[in-house]
This record gives C-alpha cells, sequence and structure tokens, in this order.
C-alpha cells in the first residue's frame, strides 16, 4: 500500500461519513466569521430556529470594513456600521467568541486565528473567506467557504465536501537575497496561471518551503486561492510547534505533551503519491511585481512587460491586451520605469510583524518620495500593532513619511475609505490585482512588503536587489 | 432553495476568462446584510459609467452601451456563457445571489472556480462545464442569431440548441438530487446527527484538546 499525503492524512482525520457517490460530511474544529459573510448565515439559523452545533469553535472579528483612521468616533458609513453592529449583536445572540472592534486582539481574521494559537496543527478551519487557505501553513486542512456553508457549519459542526486531487509544489533550493515568500508564491502562481490549481489541494513542500519562517509559509498558503486551490498546506516541522506553543488557544500541559506527539505525522508519507507534482527552482526567482489584472500576470524586477503580439493562444492575448489597457501600460517597458501613486502595506498576505520588520528595514532613515501621495501601513491585528510598536517600526514608518494606522483588511480590498482614486496606481502586498479591487479604476501592482516600501520612497519600482 | 428543473431561456455571451467575483459584484455592495436585492448591481463596473455605491436609484445611472448585457438582444437572458475560471477569487456568496437576483439559472463555461460552483448550487444556480470547443461553438452560435436560446434539461442532463443538437453535461449525483427537489442540505446534515456525535466522541479520545 502506498504512503498518504499530508491532505490524505487529515481528510481521513476528519471524515464523519461518506454517501455512495463520494460527498463526505466533514468534520470542522474551527470556524472563523467575520462581518461580511455571516450577516445571511446567522439569519438563516434564526429563520429555522437553529442554534450553532458547537460554540467553541467558533472566533468572530470584524475586519473588513473597520475603519483604519481613529477609532473613538465609531464607523462614519452607516451601511459598514449597520453590517458591524449585526455581527455584534449575532455573537451576543449566539454566544461566540468575539474580538470587537477597540478589543487589542481584533485583526484580519487570518491572522488573529494563528496569533491566538486558535488555529492549530491538523485541524479543520473554515471561513466565510477564500484566504482561510492561510491556516493551511500549520498543517491544517484549511479553506473558504460561501454564506450557506458558513449557515451549514454553524448549524451541523461539518461541511459537506468532496475530495480534492493531491498536488506537490516543491520548491527547490537557497532562496537568493531579497527573495521573500511573497515572491516565491507569485512566481509559482505565475507558474501554474490562476485556474492551474482549481480541483486540488496544494501542498507546498522543498528545501525553500522548510526554510521560511512560518510567517512566511502563512504568506504562501495565502495565496494558493489565487492558483485555484482551495487549500495550501504546508508539513508540521520543529518550527510550527515553536510558533502555536504558549499561546491562548494553544493546549497546555499534559495535552500540550499528546497533541505535539500526535503533530509529528503530519506530514506526507515517503512514498505517498501525488496526482500532480510541480517543481520550481527558486534560485531562479527574481523579486515579483504583477503587471496585469490576475495575478498569474506576474514578472521578475529586473523583466520587461510582456508582449501580447508574442502570445499564441488568442484569449490569452485578449486577456493581455485587456489588462494593459486597463492599467495603462505598454508592452516591453522595464517594470523599473513603472511610477507609483500610492503604495500600500497590509493584508492578510503581508501584515505580520515580520512584513512589517521588512517593510520598515527598507524605510528606515530615508523619505517617502514627494511624487508619492500615500504609504499606508495597516497591521494585521491589534497585537501586530502593538508589538510593531514596542519594537519602535511605528517610528521608523513615520519618520518616512508613512502613514500608521489601526489594524484591518483596508485597502486590500477597499471597502473602507481606504482605496484609490481612478487611473491611481498602487504598489501593494496584498493578493488580488483585479479591476477595481482597491477601488473603481485602479491599478494594483502585487509585491513585497520590502518591494512595497523601496516603491513608495524611490517613487517607482525597484529592486530591491540593488537597493542598498 | 428554488427548484431547477428545466428551463428554456435566452442567452448571453461574456466573451472574457477569469471573470473574478469583485467584477461579478463589487465589494461596496457586499455591505447589505440580506440575501437579495444584488441584481442591479451585476457587473456594476462594467455596466455603468458611474462609479456605483449601495443606495443609488440604478435606473437613472448612465448605462455603458459596449457592455454585452446592455445591449437590447440580450434583455431577459436567463443562461449566460462565459469563458474559464469562471467565478474567481474570494468565495462570497453575494456573486451567485447578484446573478440569481438578475435572472440567470444557468451558467455554462469551460471551468469554473471552486468555490464559486459550489455557491451556485446552494442558490438554485446550475453551472454547467462543456468542453472548451464546445462552448466555442455556443459563442459563435448566441453571436450570429439574435433570439438564440438553450433548453436545459437537469433531470437528463442535457442541453438542446435551436437546431436540434444535443450536448450533454455531467453533474455531482447529491449535487443534481438537491437541486431538482430544492433542499436544504443542512436539514440533510442534520438526519446524520448520530453519525457526527459518534465521530466527536471518537476524536475526543484522540484529540482531547479539540474540545
Ligand atoms: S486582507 Fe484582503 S484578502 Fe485578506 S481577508 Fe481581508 S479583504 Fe480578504
Amino acid at each position: 500500500m502506498t504512503g498518504k499525503t499530508l491532505y490524505d492524512k487529515l481528510w481521513d482525520a476528519h471524515v464523519v461519513r461518506t454517501d455512495e457517490e463520494g460527498t463526505s460530511l466533514i468534520y470542522i474544529d474551527r470556524h472563523l466569521v467575520h462581518e461580511v459573510t455571516s450577516p445571511q448565515a446567522f439569519e438563516g439559523l434564526r429563520l429555522a430556529g437553529r442554534k450553532p452545533w458547537r460554540t467553541d469553535t467558533v472566533l468572530a472579528t470584524p475586519d473588513h470594513n473597520v475603519p483604519t483612521t481613529d477609532r473613538s468616533r465609531g464607523i462614519e458609513d452607516p451601511i459598514a456600521r449597520t453590517q458591524v453592529e449585526t455581527l455584534d449583536a449575532n455573537v451576543a445572540e449566539f454566544g461566540i467568541t468575539y474580538f470587537p472592534m477597540g478589543d487589542v486582539r481584533q485583526g484580519i481574521v487570518h491572522v488573529i486565528g494563528p496569533e491566538e494559537g486558535a488555529t492549530l496543527p491538523g485541524m479543520t478551519v473554515v471561513c466565510g473567506d477564500s484566504h482561510t487557505s492561510t491556516h493551511g501553513a500549520f498543517g491544517a486542512l484549511a479553506h473558504g467557504i460561501g454564506t450557506s456553508e458558513v449557515e451549514h457549519v454553524l448549524a451541523t459542526g461539518c461541511l459537506v465536501q468532496k475530495k480534492s486531487r493531491n498536488m506537490l509544489v516543491s520548491v527547490d533550493g537557497k532562496v537568493g537575497p531579497g527573495v521573500t515568500a511573497k515572491d516565491i508564491v507569485l512566481a509559482i502562481i505565475g507558474e501554474l496561471g490562476t485556474a492551474g490549481g482549481t480541483g486540488y489541494a496544494i501542498e507546498f513542500g522543498g528545501e525553500a518551503i522548510r526554510d521560511l519562517s512560518v510567517e512566511g509559509r502563512m504568506t504562501i498558503c495565502n495565496m494558493a486561492i489565487e492558483a485555484g486551490a482551495r487549500a495550501g498546506m504546508v508539513a508540521v516541522d520543529d518550527k510550527t510547534i515553536d510558533y502555536v506553543k504558549g499561546r491562548p488557544y494553544s493546549p497546555q500541559g499534559e495535552q500540550w505533551e499528546r497533541a505535539v506527539a500526535a503533530w509529528q505525522d503530519l506530514k506526507s508519507d515517503d512514498d505517498a503519491e501525488f496526482d500532480r507534482v510541480v517543481h520550481i527552482d527558486v534560485t531562479q526567482i527574481a523579486p515579483q511585481v504583477s503587471w496585469g489584472t490576475s495575478p498569474e500576470m506576474v514578472v521578475g524586477i529586473d523583466a520587461k512587460i510582456p508582449d501580447p503580439g508574442e502570445e499564441s493562444d488568442e484569449v490569452k492575448a485578449g486577456g493581455m491586451r485587456r489588462a494593459l489597457e486597463y492599467m495603462g501600460l505598454e508592452a516591453n517597458t522595464p517594470i523599473t520605469d513603472i511610477a507609483i501613486d500610492k503604495a500600500f502595506i497590509g493584508s492578510c498576505t503581508n501584515s505580520r510583524i515580520e512584513d512589517l520588520r521588512e517593510a520598515a528595514a527598507v524605510a528606515k532613515g530615508r523619505k517617502k518620495a514627494d511624487s508619492v501621495k500615500l504609504a499606508l501601513v495597516v497591521p494585521g491585528s491589534g497585537l501586530v500593532k502593538k508589538q510593531a510598536e514596542e519594537e519602535g517600526l511605528d517610528r521608523i514608518f513615520l519618520d518616512a513619511g508613512f502613514e500608521w494606522r489601526e489594524p484591518g483588511c483596508s485597502m486590500c480590498l477597499a471597502m473602507n475609505a481606504d482605496r484609490l482614486e481612478p487611473g491611481e496606481r498602487c504598489a501593494s502586498t496584498s493578493n488580488r490585482n483585479f479591476e477595481g479591487r482597491q477601488g473603481r479604476g485602479s491599478r494594483t501592482h502585487l509585491v513585497s512588503p520590502a518591494m512595497a516600501a523601496a516603491a513608495a520612497i524611490a517613487g517607482h519600482f525597484v529592486d530591491i536587489r540593488d537597493f542598498g | 432553495m428554488e427548484k431547477f428543473e428545466q428551463l428554456t431561456g435566452l442567452v448571453a455571451p461574456l466573451d472574457r476568462a477569469n471573470v473574478d467575483t469583485d467584477a461579478i459584484i463589487p465589494k461596496q455592495f457586499l455591505k447589505s446584510i440580506k440575501r437579495t436585492g444584488f441584481g442591479p448591481n451585476l457587473f456594476d463596473e462594467w455596466r455603468y459609467l458611474d462609479h456605483g455605491e449601495p443606495g443609488m436609484d440604478n435606473s437613472q445611472r448612465p448605462l455603458n452601451p459596449e457592455f454585452v448585457l446592455n445591449r437590447p438582444r440580450y434583455q431577459g437572458a436567463s443562461i449566460l456563457l462565459a469563458r474559464q475560471n469562471f467565478g474567481c477569487g474570494s468565495s462570497r456568496e453575494h456573486a451567485p445571489w447578484a446573478l440569481l437576483d438578475y435572472g440567470f439559472r444557468v451558467i455554462i463555461a469551460p471551468s469554473f472556480a471552486d468555490i464559486f460552483f459550489n455557491n451556485c448550487f446552494k442558490n438554485g444556480i446550475l453551472p454547467i462545464v462543456l468542453p472548451e470547443a464546445t462552448v466555442d461553438t455556443l459563442f459563435r452560435e448566441t453571436e450570429a442569431k439574435e433570439g438564440y436560446r438553450l433548453t436545459v434539461d437537469l433531470a437528463a442532463q442535457r442541453i438542446t440548441t435551436p437546431s436540434g443538437e444535443v450536448f450533454e453535461f455531467e453533474v455531482d449525483a447529491s449535487r443534481k438530487h438537491c437541486l431538482l427537489e430544492g433542499l436544504d442540505d443542512i436539514g440533510l446534515t442534520l438526519q446524520h446527527v448520530d453519525e457526527i456525535r459518534a465521530y466527536e466522541q471518537r476524536r475526543r479520545q484522540e484529540a482531547p484538546w479539540l474540545f
């Protein structure tokens, strides 16, 4: 018998039942909830007279809609305010643990789950948010669900699922200087395409992934969805265990010992077979910059904008032309010639302490270019913010002319007041460069935190490797 | 959920790959706490020339004459023809809610993003995957002939064109059953309460830190 992949193990450990056609009920260990995708689910429970199956698995916080500026006046936008107040009322009614606006533990769901130890190895984690794949970095099976499924998990503790196929993305070799987890994952998406992972659960492995910190692995898994995979994951090792140790929700004492023993097995067996294996040579990866309106439209900083004239696939070439037009760019322009209007450092991809340290190291002792209207730094949670302030990172950013804000999703999706004006171009550490993502007519270039900070200082994209 | 059995409807072609959920329903409309009313803002940024915000009177906004759904010949369409990786991006169920509210009950594409695909079934929308070449044919025929309608029969898993050509499609048996009957799958899952409890009991022994 061949061995099992990590995904097989996580799946098998959570199957409650499987019907004749192979559709399973999967038990859910952790359910994260935010204000945007939950109101209709709670309403559904109420209308059906149902109660949550287990309230102790659920953790809620507002993140998408909250302001990042002074919060003493509450939320100005009345519709956004209603949505957050609806969450306030729902968690109170159903007895769910809640980190409201104003609590130091409030933040982006995918940042606070791991931070609290609410995300643990071997768990199934769901949230009404596609970037739930982030939590796979802990050797967990984590994926985004729709609002009907949020209601289903609340009501039954389970999710109806079909098993995905197994894909291994092996990132081999040692990373070069200036190349971060963000660059690796952008390069992977460039290689696989945005639909390359559809139908698969992706395990990220190889030397470069093992070498990454747990936070770096979160950045990688976060963007698995941008390659079309609902779930991304990384095997458990000592770094994972050190990371979760001693956090508020982590097991303690004798339970901790038992848990750690069980977690040792959360890796693919040596003889496990994957349906697809992709090798990426990390030594060939330069710092990445996306140029178009899909995360697969990405190149190295030392490259030029690709030419649709050289693309043989007509649908693809058409997509490239449309993207260039939307982005206001010409084929064959060197990436370093592209000037930016704003920079955004934040989002569930890159708003943890290590990300802020990387950006601050670049900003230290320098000044934002005058041509750059705004360089926005938004920590992923209140606790990240606090720690950054203890380390003096806020001062570094403020001295460089960057803005230092309250935690939330902010300009990643621009549901609150933080957004780009039509035609504005942004160096952004977020995960999606779709048309209109950061505001109507917005032009987003996805980059690492260091590259975003460097672009804010230079006024255009620069190769972080030459930015001494 | 409304049942889906059979439908004969006008087809609208949306000839772009990787249509994402931000395009289907932009984020400013996700502030709503309801499931309905998203139809007028479906594809908002492509459909109107101005910037849309919740609460606006959409009937007064300037339409983009270039956008396919605004062309008179596609008014009343209930079948959307799309390209690969339709519905990529976020998990927002507001995307199928908006499509449904607009009047689409069927979406045909060579491939869909996983979460979106799943969300369709929960809302009485039938997403159909057909081979790229077949989708190409349908695009050609739809664009060539005004008033082009398809008949979609879920029970038989067949699509029939006006000329009588038939395309068969695959659909998962349990999803088909739920759609045909208009079933709420929470009710179905709760029929297995004993098995869920038994799982929990077993799991509590193996991994007590999860309880
Ligand atoms: S930071 Fe962006 S991607 Fe992450 S949860 Fe918030 S809106 Fe979604």
